[in-house]
């Protein structure tokens, strides 16, 4: 049974549509990427998958329950980082974890996972002190306490340093190496190409891509090949990267002569990213 | 309160065990922070000591007005905690986004809810203890008689001015100057209502404004349980006006309840 299937799914806020029929499945053990730009409607997908918000058209089952009225298993199985949000800003690290932990069936060791969100120092240190960082793994934490099945991250590194990023990244992985599944939202494109099996991007509440972060990069933009001829730059975009490279080479090796510069070039996941989110303007 | 307070709690039966749980997760909420601790626990016990030493003589119902005032700053305590108090902390976790947090955790909404409540109770109920315990030993005020139905009537008014103050913390649209509106509301109504001495001396104007406020009808039964030792159900009129106030702030807080920030 799949974690996650959505299918048709429609919201509006008033006149404004920020998701006009989205579908995808996610598998059970899968690190899912939802990418798109700010306003394209992955927040209001993902509280929609996790009950807090009412949809207007279209199935949704996660877990194999309708989150508009899940059943009492339901929030025990799933791990939540919303975009934003505080904690008591008086209580420790620590506290704040054991109180999230005593609402689970089987929560997880409070000391370990302070630890595995790398908090372990600051356990003792009251939440309104934590550098935004230091917050954010504190949000990641409480997701984790109650060891879900599921895991939902709105954004879940904005404000991470590198060194904290990388290290939630293991963390991901760990979780995946665990069979949880995970949907993430991120603005970060290395991020959903190191984390996530597969990735959707999404434009005004619109899917417009979806598959594994490789045939993203291979299926969208053309090969660039560059080079010079008489000190002027050329370049070339091409389906065919293979043929226009045989031609140009045989044809110097004809010559007897080096191309100058030459370079083969492979769409970034960015490039196509801004490529796909750009249309958007150009409409 | 410790750090050791909060432990994960033994497996039991699911609601009581989670009611029990969210209620010492509460407490310590409540205890750390020094504003709330201050202006809502302490605030009324540093007036009652104020007050107390300014009346000395006179009388007020055929008894010492100093015994009057006691009443009326457990009034003000119950307005101020369960009202006051509870209408800021919940602006500020909807605000903030605990609330909703809260809402994606398997704590059921009423278990918290319910925790919140009890929570509240108990601090009012501590502070009115340690008001009349203080009123008795610096000011010779006697202890209260009818103990049973001083319990009956602050559970009364505790209820309704928490209703009332839930109601009034989903009117408000953001953390922002909360505590100044709701300290906007309850000081006048304690002044207006005879929360800080007597009223009866106060132009007709004023008095009419206090003959509608829910304070006014909560301190007639206090008066009439502490002063002069009469069951709460005397006073059927004063239940009758509170009772309408508690039940119009349960109908406007359920109705409007938010469990997500408004302001943003
Ligand atoms: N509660 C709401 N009321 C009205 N409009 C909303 C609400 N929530 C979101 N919107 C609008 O819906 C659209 C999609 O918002 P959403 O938060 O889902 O975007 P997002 O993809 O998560 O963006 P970001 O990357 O900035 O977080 C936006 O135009 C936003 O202004
Ligand atoms: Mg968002």
């Amino acid at each position: 049974m799949p974690a996650i299937e959505v299918s048709g799914l429609r919201k509006a806020y008033g006149n404004l549509e920020a998701v006009r029929g989205v579908d995808f499945m996610i598998e059970e053990g899968e690190v899912f990427g939802l990418l798109g730009p700010n306003g394209a409607g992955k927040t209001t997908t993902v509280e929609i998958l996790e009950g807090y918000r009412r949809r207007d058209a279209g199935d949704v089952r996660v877990l194999g329950h309708d989150p508009q009225r899940p059943g009492p298993d339901f929030r025990q199985r799933i791990g939540v980082v919303l975009q934003q949000s505080d904690l008591w800003p008086n209580l420790t690290v620590r506290e704040t974890h054991a109180i999230f932990a005593g609402y689970y069936e089987a929560p997880r060791n409070v000391d370990a996972v302070i630890a595995l969100v790398g908090l372990a120092e600051k356990q003792d240190a009251r939440v309104k002190t934590l550098s935004g960082g230091q917050k954010r793994r504190l949000d990641l934490g409480i997701a984790l306490i109650g060891d879900p099945d599921l895991v939902f991250l709105d954004e879940p590194t904005t404000g991470f340093d590198p060194q904290a990023r990388r290290a939630a990244w293991e963390m991901i992985r760990s979780l995946r190496s665990l069979g949880k599944t995970v949907l993430l939202t991120t603005h970060y494109l290395d991020e959903a190409e190191q984390l996530a099996d597969r990735v959707a991007v999404l434009r005004e509440g619109q899917i417009v891509r979806i598959g594994t972060p490789a045939e993203l990069t291979t299926t969208d933009l053309q090969t660039e090949i560059r080079y010079r001829e008489n000190g002027e730059e050329v370049l070339v975009r091409t389906d065919e990267p293979t043929r226009v490279l045989a031609e140009l080479t045989s044809a110097a090796v004809a010559r007897g002569e080096e191309i100058e510069g030459l370079q083969v070039r492979r769409p970034s996941l960015e490039e196509v990213y801004l490529a796909l989110t750009a249309e958007e303007s150009a409409e | 309160m410790s750090a050791e307070a909060i432990r994960v709690p033994a497996r039991g039966r699911p609601v009581r065990r989670l009611f029990v749980h969210q209620l010492r997760a509460e407490q310590l909420v409540f205890w750390r922070s020094r504003e709330a601790a201050f202006f809502i626990f302490l605030f009324p016990v540093l007036l009652l000591v104020l007050l107390l030493s300014l009346y000395h003589g006179g009388k007020y119902q055929g008894e010492p007005v100093r015994w009057e005032v006691l009443a009326g700053l457990v009034g003000y305590g119950c307005a101020n905690t369960t009202f006051a108090g509870l209408a800021i902390q919940l602006v500020l976790r909807r605000e903030s986004g605990i609330l909703k947090r809260l809402r994606s955790t398997p704590l059921p909404p009423a278990t918290y809810i319910v925790a919140l409540l009890t929570s509240t109770l108990f601090v009012f109920g501590l502070q009115a203890v340690v008001l009349f315990l203080l009123g008795h030993a610096l000011y010779g005020t006697p202890l209260p008689s009818a103990v049973g139905s001083l319990v009956v009537t602050l559970l009364i008014g505790a209820a309704a001015f928490a209703a009332l103050g839930t109601a009034v913390a989903m009117a408000i649209r953001s953390a922002e100057g909360s505590s100044a509106v709701v300290n906007f509301v309850v000081l006048p109504m304690a002044f207006l209502s005879g929360g800080f001495g007597p009223n009866n001396g106060y132009p007709a104007v004023l008095r009419a404004i206090g003959d509608v406020l829910p304070l006014t009808y909560f301190l007639k039964l206090v008066n009439a349980v502490y002063l002069h030792g009469h069951g709460f159900w005397t006073q059927p009129e004063a239940l009758a006006v509170l009772g309408a106030w508690g039940v119009a702030g349960l109908v406007l807080a359920i109705r409007n309840f938010s469990w997500e920030p408004r302001g943003r």
